[in-house]
């Protein structure tokens, strides 16, 4: 029978899950905090990138991990999942906001205007947000879950946005090896998604 | 005399030879881990810092300081210019060269001087460091990605070495070729650049003063990581035209190809004079981070023409630097 946890056994894994998801933000903070890094705002820019990355391939692989296991319970962690790439994701802005631009508005648009890569990312950044704005409970309630579902899946869009402005980002030293990595990983999670809802209509159609 | 060593291997110290406050404290921070490391009982950390350790305690180099060309700015520490380096041959990281550059072999090591010139020679490494008396000055050095050190190099003006092999009339361009061997650069297993590195200069800037050969840096043998054991450096240009680890100069007549040029031409020009009204395709030149100074409670400095190196703008007389960027 499939692990399925329940009660306090699933409180405290949302626990656990929630300061594992912490920590890589910790340890930026205490490594920066000890002057570890030659260049910390630079260090904080492609750490906070890196895993709004990381965090959006977590989220999107929750929906096969569960159709592949038979853990129905993951599902409860997936808003969570999908707040934390939020969360690396604003944080990544204000690095962009704060460490090249000195909270300058006007120089930050004509930046995002001006460059592709950073385009496409201040695109998938915004997107994010009424994503991160619906994800309570009240909120999937005041929408409805199949209109909520319907927008949550704007991370479909995101995600592929998010690797365009790392691919671009790379693209300058040819170094496309940790792009490719991210978008065979993203390529893969949407494909098996695309596969199970065929399979579902090809099934439908022989009932 | 220049390269300073007495024969019973007792040196004598000179002023400019004084050990910078960032070495002999990176020396104590080590023989403190060391003793950690004795009462752990565990090996790991000495060996990742024995590297570290001989670098630490490389061969002093006596310099003449160059006052007229250098700059009096607060110098880079020894630690952040030796440990956030480019330079591709060691991995892409910042952080890569100082943990892989120990397998780079600075000695022996010989410079192929040819091409458009009547005497073509090939120099030892010994020979190079004795070609002309060693100077130090301390130049800006401005990186293409937007951050910016001030360090004090070692060495002499190019100009010294070129005027050697006698250039023909032909001579119009200088490149410069950096060691590619893949035993001792792990790097180059990444297709990240066509190797080897070279990069390129014309003729008028190559025999400018400023154009320095530099064989130290804080008044001792460059690290590897540097671009040891003699490298180019062009203060007024983005630090990538500034080739390391050079094994060959090749004076041609045509404009060489240059690596980061082939690599992406709409990014990285021939010229790649440091110009805050050129932008990068993917950033502003505008302005930048000065390493172990700018942090996050004030707006990035303003970049200089020419990284504020005036002098060189007589070279580029009429030249429009928009498209010659």
């Amino acid at each position: 029978m499939a692990f399925n946890p329940i009660g306090k056994q699933l409180t405290a894994i949302k626990a656990l899950v929630f300061l594992l998801a912490l920590l890589p933000f910790l340890r930026m903070a205490w490594l920066v905090a000890q002057g570890v890094p030659v260049e910390p705002l630079e260090f904080l820019t492609r750490g906070t990138g890196d895993w709004t990355l990381y965090f959006l391939c977590i989220t999107l692989a929750v929906t096969p991990l569960r159709r592949l296991t038979g853990w129905n319970w993951v599902i409860k962690l997936r808003r969570m999942l999908g707040l934390y790439a939020f969360f690396y994701a604003l944080l990544h802005f204000v690095t962009f906001f704060w460490f090249d631009h000195f909270f300058d508005i006007a120089e930050m648009l004509k930046d995002v205007v001006k460059r592709p890569f950073i385009t496409v990312g201040f695109i998938a950044f915004v997107l994010l947000i009424p994503l991160a704005v619906t994800s309570t409970n009240a909120m999937v309630k005041r929408l409805g879950g199949k209109r909520w579902l319907w927008l949550h899946r704007l991370i479909y869009v995101i995600a592929p946005l998010g690797i365009l402005h790392f691919w671009w980002m790379k693209a300058g030293k040819n170094d496309f090896q940790e792009p490719i990595i991210f978008g065979a990983i993203v390529a893969l999670l949407l494909a098996m998604r695309v596969y199970w809802s065929y399979a579902k209509k090809a099934q439908a159609a022989r009932a | 005399m220049l390269f300073k060593r007495s024969p019973n291997g007792i040196d004598l110290p000179y002023p400019s030879e004084i050990t910078p406050r960032e070495v002999y404290e990176g020396r104590r921070q080590f023989i403190a881990r060391a003793a950690a490391t004795a009462v752990v009982g565990s090996g790991i950390w000495e060996m990742a810092n024995r590297e570290a350790f001989a670098q630490g305690a490389a061969q002093r180099l006596a310099a003449t300081r160059n006052a007229a060309l250098s700059t009096t700015e607060a110098q880079t520490s020894f630690k952040d210019a030796s440990s956030y380096n480019n330079y591709y041959e060691f991995g892409t990281d910042k952080g890569d060269p100082v943990e892989n550059a120990h397998t780079l072999k600075t000695r022996p090591w010989t410079v192929t001087i040819d091409g458009e010139v009547k005497k073509p020679v090939t120099l030892d490494i010994d020979r190079i460091l004795k070609l002309a008396p060693l100077e130090e000055r301390i130049y800006r050095l401005r990186c293409v990605e937007g951050w910016s050190m001030v360090i004090p190099w070692v060495g002499y003006s190019l100009s010294n070495i070129l005027k050697q092999v006698e250039p023909t009339g032909n001579a119009k361009y200088v490149e410069f070729t950096t060691l590619a061997d893949r035993r001792q650069m792990p790097g180059l297993r990444s297709p990240v650049l066509d190797w080897p590195y070279v990069e390129g200069l014309r003729m008028d800037e190559a025999m400018h003063p400023l154009a320095l050969l530099a064989v130290g840096m804080y008044g001792q043998v460059l690290p590897n990581q540097n671009g040891a054991p003699v490298r180019l450096i062009v203060p007024w240009k983005y630090g990538f035209k500034s080739a390391k680890s050079i094994v060959r100069i090749r004076l041609t007549s045509r404009q060489p190809r240059t690596a980061w040029n082939d690599s992406a031409p709409n990014e990285y020009g021939f010229y790649s004079n440091v110009n805050p009204n050129v932008d990068h395709p993917r950033w502003s030149q505008a302005s930048e981070r000065r390493i172990g100074e700018d942090g996050f409670f004030q707006k990035k400095r303003k970049t200089l023409m020419f990284n504020g190196y005036d002098q060189v703008a007589s070279l580029y007389g009429g030249m429009d630097l928009k498209k010659f960027f």
